[in-house]
């Protein structure tokens, strides 16, 4: 028994969901009690979807559990189809169902449907809503593409000449963080590059279309969370490899682009495909400077987590004081990407654990999911998702991939605007006691709705740090030095985004030193000794 | 499954339908469990912690319900089950203990805890009122705590709140001796939003009565005394258990209906008033300038709602006051009205009101009744967050019902609230047409 506040990802039978509803022509008969048509919300009010998910939910009662469960699942399967008629049924079994074992797969072959139909068995007191995408996708691309296995010892028929290369597109799923846009980016990409696009799956795929997935040369995997364990299962089996970089972050692209072409056998003019980035020149760009070393957080999926660190760290000049992922599954990759940044990463899906970190390290800007958006906005420390899970605005209206060259230009976008603007920042150092450019002052263009929050609480979030930090940093307190009030006087003059830092370093400055109180020269002892 | 099973007659659809020969359908429903509930009772009772016995899909579901994740620590959480749980290599019990132990050395200011029990916890009889009785000893007097079971396999959305006072109403110190004063003459109960308990505590007080309490407190340790000479008033439709342990406690039910909208709200007052004896001329001049004013307040709406249709999906219990409401005050048309179950008596009042010609369902099969909604076509549809955006798209006009839940609907001043919330999506159709 875990005791969770938040979750980071849903049982896995939402995962399954994810490929019912990005796909069409698949329907799912879900085993499952009274409540469990949740998940609805998420399709129709998170991602604002203009249907219902495809799925039907058996709503069992307490009452059913003594008499005949197993014939309500028949009867909701047979309705379902009849009413759907679809390509392709998937059934399973939510948590409570599982209980009840009333193996779903094996009521549904007894219906002789005239459709595949897809068991599923995912273990829903074990493992979580991304392992269930992925298990749901290589089910199903076994199922359908089994005919098309290589027999044993046999490789792939080389491409005719004259034929231009192919690949399939796999891993984006319904409620993916921006995996509609980042579909089509990719794919305009690929147009450039000469590589024909021959399945996208999930997202948009028919069954019909899974079953052409051997058609293809190679792979490309966007989001390996989903998609690895079908594409591991298409190399061995149908002889295509599939690509390892994540087009994310303007070097990742370039990597990309020289992968697809190493994997398509053709040229390509790298340089030429690149011209169009503006996000590098912004980077380079002198207004940029202070973005210098920022210090920054990073949390989400492995995939998104491991790519932001990659592009904050050598594209946007940030220094990485933090990265952690709650995919477990990918947690080695996620450790080695860490030591790149001489940290430790933090593999995690407990919530309470990510807010003590961040509490910790103090950073000044954090990139994570809609859970770290809210510890940021306690903690009054600005904040841009880059992972799911999201919420409703982390489906904008707008054009907003995070792969590609575009996807390169809204990541600095996005990262740069929560932040306060250099020349404000420098402002706000002069003239501290400004009236509007005082302590509470949030970046100006954000507005005053924003500052109005900053100003009213900074002093109690920096409380919170302190103990935290205080209890961390130290070990065993062994001792506590005393501020003097001139120096605290002297401190509370420091921007509030950085005193909780300032105050922190001088503290175990003056530990460390054995100093029972901290006078003015030791603020800045500390501050010379700790200083960039 | 899909089986429509008739009281009387079978019924092709329900048009033929008159209330006392309700439409039943089983089903998939679309409508939350009890452990949505949560979201409102944690903000009611301010010193409770809600901890949820159940699976991932249960911390999903509140934390998805709950619009994602609005507080940074909320007062609710889940002890989720694993498989070590169930393959017995962990004693559960022990590993609740354990869960609950740290979550109350994190949280030294919670006074209330409810252990809160969820369809795997049900199915795999996890046994916690014995577990709620085993903590109690061990925390008592630091923390209360109780159990119930939000599960849905036995409760639908609002009977969650049900169950938990329920829970609440079994703490209540009884009063034996009739005679006694120490019991309050006159019990609210049901999740009220502060500001309309005030309003109401206002009127109570200047009809006259002095022995009055709201039911659940705001305070844990606030709990009212009840004994035979408590009569009570339900605030809500959806407390059927609650209702039967009060009455365990000698408390008697005062018939109304409830109180939305102006004629729904002075009704409830006035059931309340005969029962103690408030002299009809006190009454009225307490009550009429506040219905004059919100009468003056729904004419506006009443412009725009007047003559339009509604369909109700089944969802918070509120759909029959809801469509008496605005069909009698607003003159709205009513088609459908689906409820999750109807609870005849606390609602006869109710449905003596509605038109002899509506239709009430009960239950649901979310796929009937979608084609039964498209075909009678309504200029409004009320329904949850699963099926507002789809019906969208396919031109219908949607409110959804957890508004209902989250906001301040009951009593004169906020009437027109409640017709406006009504009236917006058309409002808003109007002039996104335009």
């Amino acid at each position: 028994m875990k005791l969770t506040l938040w979750t980071y990802e849903g049982p896995p039978h939402i995962g399954a969901m994810r490929i019912a509803t990005a796909m069409e022509g698949v329907h799912y008969v879900l085993h499952a009690p009274q409540g469990d048509t949740y998940a609805d919300l998420l399709f129709t009010m998170i991602e604002r979807m203009n249907k219902r998910p495809p799925v039907t939910y058996t709503t069992f009662q307490a009452r059913d559990l003594g008499s005949d469960t197993a014939e309500l699942f028949k009867d909701a399967a047979r309705s379902a189809y009849a009413r759907f008629k679809p390509d392709l049924l998937m059934v399973g079994a939510s948590c409570t169902a599982e209980l009840i074992q009333d193996d779903p797969g094996g009521l549904a072959a007894a219906l002789q449907l005239p459709v595949p139909v897809l068991p599923l068995e995912l273990p829903a007191y074990q493992k979580k809503e991304n392992w269930g995408a992925a298990e749901t996708f290589y089910q199903m691309v076994r199922l359908l593409g089994k005919e098309y296995v290589l027999p044993p010892g046999e490789k792939r028929a080389h491409r005719p000449a004259g034929i231009p290369p192919s690949c399939n597109i796999l891993g984006p799923t319904a409620l993916g963080f921006r995996h509609r846009d980042d579909v089509v980016e990719i794919r305009k990409l690929l147009r450039q590059i000469g590589v024909r696009v021959n399945v996208i799956a999930p997202l948009s795929a028919k069954p019909e279309d899974i079953t052409r997935l051997h058609e293809a040369d190679f792979n490309v995997v966007l989001y390996p969370e989903v998609a690895n364990s079908a594409a591991q299962w298409m190399n061995k089996n149908f002889g295509q490899p599939s690509t390892k970089t994540i087009p994310i972050g303007f070097k990742a692209t370039q990597a990309f682009i020289q992968e697809v072409c190493t994997l398509a056998e053709i040229q390509c003019d790298i340089e030429e495909l690149t011209k169009r980035s503006r996000a590098r020149w912004y980077a380079l760009s002198v207004d940029s400077t202070y973005l210098t070393n920022k210090r920054v957080f990073i949390f989400g999926d492995a995939t998104h987590a491991i790519a932001a660190a990659k592009v904050a760290s050598e594209e946007m000049g940030f220094q990485v004081v933090g990265l952690g992922t709650y995919s477990r599954e990918l947690a080695r990759e996620v450790r080695e990407a860490a030591t790149q940044y001489g940290i430790e990463a933090l593999i995690s899906d407990d919530y309470l654990e990510v807010e003590q970190k961040i509490t910790e390290l103090q950073p000044e800007l954090i990139l994570g999911t809609q859970m770290e958006r809210h510890i940021a906005k306690r903690l009054k420390v600005p904040c841009a998702v880059i992972s799911a899970p999201i919420h409703v605005q982390d489906f904008p209206a707008r054009y907003s991939p995070q792969m590609g060259f575009e996807g390169a230009n809204v990541l600095f976008d996005t990262w740069v605007h929560p932040l306060m603007m250099g020349l404000e920042e420098h402002l706000i150092g002069m003239f501290r006691e400004d009236f509007e450019f005082h302590d509470g002052a949030a970046p100006s263009h954000l507005g005053h709705g924003h500052a109005k929050t900053s100003a009213n609480e900074p002093i109690k979030a920096e409380e919170s740090v302190e103990v935290v930090s205080a209890a961390v940093v130290n070990g065993v307190p062994t001792m506590e030095s005393v501020w003097e009030p001139e120096a605290q006087k002297e401190l509370n003059k420091i921007p509030f985004f950085v005193r909780g830092k300032a105050r922190r370093n001088t503290e175990r400055f003056a530990n460390e030193r054995g100093l029972p109180t901290i006078s003015l020269e030791t603020l800045y002892d500390a501050k010379a000794h700790f200083g960039r | 499954m899909n089986r429509i099973i008739p009281l009387q007659s079978a019924p092709a659809g329900c048009d033929s339908v008159t209330p006392l020969n309700i439409l039943k359908e089983r089903g998939q429903r679309e409508v939350f469990c009890g452990l949505t509930g949560i979201i409102w009772l944690h903000r009611k009772i301010q010193d409770a912690f809600f901890l949820v016995v159940g699976s991932r899909t249960c911390a999903h579901l509140v934390q998805s319900a709950a619009g994602v994740m609005i507080f940074a620590e909320p007062r609710f959480a889940t002890a989720i089950i694993d498989d070590h749980d169930l393959a017995g290599l962990a004693d559960a019990n022990e590993e609740l203990d354990r869960v609950v132990n740290q979550l109350l050395t994190r949280r030294p200011d919670i006074k209330m805890l409810f252990l809160v029990g969820s369809c795997p916890s049900e199915v795999i009889k996890l046994d916690l009122s014995r577990a709620a009785e085993r903590l109690s000893k061990t925390y008592t007097p630091r923390v209360r705590i109780l159990n119930y079971s939000g599960s849905g396999i036995e409760t639908t959305f609002t009977q969650g709140e049900d169950a938990c006072l329920a829970a609440l109403a079994k703490e209540i110190p009884q009063v034996n001796e009739p005679t006694t004063q120490a019991a309050v003459d006159l019990l609210i109960v049901g999740c009220l939003a502060d500001v309309v308990e005030d309003q109401f505590s206002r009127m109570f007080t200047e009809l006259g009565l002095s022995s009055y309490a709201f039911f659940p407190p705001r305070r844990s340790g606030n709990l009212p005394k009840v004994g035979p000479n408590t009569h009570y008033l339900l605030a809500q439709p959806f407390l059927t258990d609650t209702a039967r342990v009060l009455e365990e406690l000698g408390a008697i039910r005062i018939p109304a209906p409830f109180p939305l909208g102006v004629e729904g709200t002075e009704a409830w007052l006035a059931a309340a008033a005969n029962t103690f004896a408030v002299q009809p001329e006190r009454f009225e001049k307490v009550v009429a300038p506040k219905r004059e004013r919100a009468k003056m307040a729904l004419e506006r709406q009443r412009k725009i709602l007047d003559g339009r249709s509604i369909f109700f999906f089944p969802d918070s219990q509120l759909e029959i006051p809801l469509a008496r409401f605005l069909h009698r005050e607003l003159g709205m048309q009513l088609t459908e009205v689906g409820m999750p179950y109807i609870h005849r008596q606390h609602l006869a009042e109710e449905i003596a009101l509605l038109p002899k010609d509506v239709c009430l369902s009960e239950g649901q099969d979310v796929e009937k009744q979608l084609d039964r909604c498209r075909s009678a076509n309504p200029d409004m549809v009320v329904c949850g967050l699963g099926l507002a955006n789809p019906l969208e798209a396919e031109g219908m006009t949607t409110k959804w019902s957890i508004e209902l839940v989250f906001t301040p609907i009951q009593g004169f001043e906020q009437a027109a609230d409640l017709a406006e919330l009504f009236a917006r999506p058309l409002v808003r159709k109007t002039k996104l047409a335009a």
